[in-house]
């Protein structure tokens, strides 16, 4: 018998399958219906099992880590909680199309059905919200079945994938053969464009008069940047980059009109609604990009390139839709508009631009600044993101707080702007951020964190210091749900209803994060902002948290609100920009 | 609305019936009818789903069933060029009066009794959707007592084969 064909447990077998598939990172906790698998878990010296303190942090930690390095993310936990646990972080994964594996035990096969003990059908709950999932109960599918779930989570449009194996196959033995052949006769993601649709695309491009190119997270899920960077200095078109696609265009490009959307830019959300055509890259015409969907954009001709045919005139029709990864539609074309140029058609868009120029300086973002001496969070932010600068990796929650991330915070590089983006995860950026710094060591990660996010998973803080794992937490502590509060303060006749969190009373984050093993810090006013942010930076044996003291009635400006049209974008409260205004 | 008929071949594996009724749920499209069995290749199993749907949600749930990693091909079946049937199984009151104008229709209809009782028979019979609602407005009026239907089968009109065809595409 050769060494590949060896009689292993199912566990045994389940963790050479991981070692073959090159993983190196594990967030998880054991328990009972885990349990076989994490015993030669303890004799693997490849795996690296990170114990988090709560099943949700592995699997955003799992998602921090494949979007900080794109490979697929991999987290493990045990039956029923430990399972229903992640449910959260997979739906994260399957809306901002995350690559990672999700590994579960399960009750043993004769208990399965008969409501045992810390049984769930966790195969039954993540089906609407995995690409693929998976019930193991024979030790000899083990190999082949991990080896394709990690083949359909990091290939076409990724996303998370569910392994969820019984306990008694965990336990018996079985041969373990490497490499296995896999079996998706379903399973064919299309990745080469139409060259057709391609040179339509390319000559739509040249004959527009206000195009734009509408970047969304496919274009970094592709690492398509260079290639896009190519397509847009070749094209002369205004990019916008979505909140999943920040970092996938340099902010400094000047062709670079900002984030379009609720909180987008007036230049930004404006380059949409009035151009002429939308070239979509990797984005999904999301409603929080498009506003109320009938108006959006109405003399645009939509070309769709994504990898997922069903995104494709999902929301609006596209024109001339491309099916394909994007590094491959954009290099594709460079060509096909090269060509173009070649035979002498080239787009002459200077009145475009004109107009977009005269957006960007009538328009530009900015925020006030409180009378009562306060600190804006908006400048705090503003302040992380100039002194860590552009190679940092920055992970928000939802909210306020990463409203203003993706707004002040300029990023030049793919892969340095993480959060959730359509699931809208509270409690995403701590995890995230873990899993970021494990995934790139040698990078600053800074969570960007609201009070009310990082009070759902900031227990992660505890898995970083034991793991010697030094993230950085800026908790933008405004005392309350601050995005909840702002609507509340603009639909609901500001009645704060269950909004204020009193946290800048309760808890203490300073001395919560010294009793997880961190440094706190604290920073309540204009003067101490530099220096607070640079004494974190010194800090490198160990996590930091900064409690960011900041004003509690700021807003997110501009805001297109719920339901409405784009064209209806407000600047400030009831300002309207005008649209017309060309000088 | 119009009614489309969708052929799906799937993998006979666990759960694939689940993951696409739970994807017509949760995008919001109504099954009109399914109905699945095996195939000539009993690695695949075959879904003839009707739907009433326009074509651009149609397309989205094609698109949509396509992403499922079990689902091998979609084809959908054109009424003109494809065999369509549905079989009912029907109890309907038939004492000494009526028993005679029962079988009478049963014959009509091309469909058979497959059991009697003192009070009623029960009706075997297959067709397409309009075939069987005419026997059942007939039958209607003796009093119907107890009905069941199944969901439609389809297959296309010629030599060719679908599942074949579909093969032979996974395999290169």
């Amino acid at each position: 018998m050769t060494d590949g064909q060896a009689q292993v447990t199912g566990a045994q077998a389940l963790i050479r399958a991981l070692e073959e598939l090159g993983v190196d990172t594990v967030f998880g906790i054991p328990g009972g219906a885990i349990l076989p698998a994490y015993d030669p878990l303890l004799d693997s010296t490849r795996l690296r099992h990170i114990l988090v303190r709560h099943e949700q942090g592995a699997g955003h930690a799992a998602e921090g880590y494949a979007q900080a390095t794109g490979r697929v993310g991999v987290c493990m936990a045990t039956s029923g909680p430990g399972a229903t646990n992640l449910v959260t972080p997979i739906a994260d994964a399957y809306m901002d199309s995350v690559p990672i594996v999700a590994i579960t035990g399960q009750v043993s096969t004769s208990l399965i059905g008969t409501d045992g003990f810390q049984e769930a059908d966790i195969r039954g709950i993540t089906m609407p919200i995995t690409k693929h999932n998976y019930l193991v109960t024979d030790a000899a599918d083990i190999p082949r079945t991990v080896a394709e779930a990690f083949h359909i989570a990091g290939t076409g449009r990724p996303g998370p994938v569910l392994v969820d194996i019984a306990k008694d196959a965990l336990q018996s033995r079985t041969a373990f053969h490497w490499p296995v052949q896999l079996d998706l006769p379903g399973y064919r993601p299309v990745s080469r464009p139409h060259a057709k649709q391609v040179r339509e695309a390319a000559r739509l491009l040249v004959e527009a008069r206000r195009p734009v190119l509408y970047v969304g997270g496919g274009v970094l899920r592709a690492r398509a940047s260079a290639e896009l960077r190519i397509l847009a200095d070749l094209v002369g078109a205004p990019v916008v980059t979505t909140l999943m696609a920040r970092g996938a265009f340099p902010d400094s490009n000047r062709q670079h009109v900002g984030m379009p959307g609720m909180h987008g830019t007036v230049a930004a959300v404006g380059a949409l609604q009035k151009a002429d055509l939308i070239v979509s890259l990797g984005a999904r015409f999301d409603d929080r990009v498009t506003g109320k969907l009938d108006s959006f954009a109405p003399e645009a001709t939509i070309v769709h390139a994504d990898i997922d045919p069903a995104e494709i005139s999902k929301n609006r029709v596209a024109d001339v839709p491309i099916v394909g990864d994007c590094r491959e539609v954009i290099a594709d074309l460079v060509v096909a508009v090269q060509a173009e140029h070649d035979a002498g058609r080239r787009g002459d868009y200077e009145t475009w631009w004109q107009t977009l120029r005269g957006w960007q300086a009538t328009y530009p973002l900015g925020y006030e600044t409180p009378a009562d001496g306060s600190l804006a969070p908006q400048y705090a932010i503003q302040r992380i993101g100039a002194i860590a600068g552009p190679d940092t990796i920055y992970c928000a929650g939802v909210g306020q707080h990463q409203m203003w991330a993706a707004q002040f915070i300029r990023y030049e590089r793919p892969g340095t702007f993480l959060n959730s983006g359509g699931l809208g995860t509270m409690g995403y950026a701590v995890p995230a951020a873990m899993g970021a710094k494990v995934g790139q060591p040698d990078k600053t990660v800074w969570a960007i964190d609201g009070d009310g996010c990082f009070q759902m998973t900031n227990q992660e803080l505890v898995t970083c210091a034991l793991n010697k794992i030094p993230i950085k937490v800026a908790v933008i502590n405004n005392n309350s749900l601050g995005m909840v509060r702002q609507w509340q303060t603009l639909f609901y006749g500001a009645r704060y209803s269950n909004t204020d969190l009193h946290s800048q009373r309760v808890p203490d984050f300073v001395k919560l994060a010294e009793a997880m093993g961190c440094v706190g810090l604290r920073c309540e006013s204009v003067d101490a902002v530099d220096a607070t942010i640079e004494k974190a930076m010194t800090i490198d044996d160990q996590p930091v948290v900064v409690d960011v003291v900041v004003h509690q009635d700021a807003m997110v400006w501009p805001m297109v609100a719920a339901g409405t049209s784009n064209d209806d974008i407000q600047v400030a409260r009831g300002l309207a920009p005008q649209w017309d205004r060309e000088e | 609305m119009s009614r489309h008929t969708l052929s799906v071949l799937v993998e006979n594996k666990p759960g694939v019936l689940a993951r696409i009724a739970a994807l017509f749920s949760r995008r919001g499209f109504n099954i009109d009818s399914l109905a699945v069995g095996p195939t000539e290749h009993p690695e695949i199993s075959r879904m003839t789903i009707v739907v009433g749907v326009e074509d651009r949600p149609l397309e989205q749930v094609t698109k949509q069933l396509n992403k499922l990693v079990n689902v091998i091909k979609i084809v959908e079946l054109n009424p003109e060029s494809s065999v369509q049937r549905e079989l009912l199984l029907v109890k309907v009151r038939a004492d000494l009066d009526s028993r005679s104008q029962v079988l009478e229709t049963v014959q009509l209809f091309r469909a058979k009794v497959v059991d009697v009782a003192p009070d009623a028979v029960t009706v075997e019979a297959t067709g397409s959707a309009d075939k069987l609602e005419a026997l059942l407005r007939v039958l209607e009026s003796f009093g119907i007592r107890e009905l069941v239907q199944s969901g439609m089968v389809a297959i296309n009109r010629g030599g060719r084969s679908l599942t074949d065809r579909a093969l032979r595409a996974v395999a290169s």
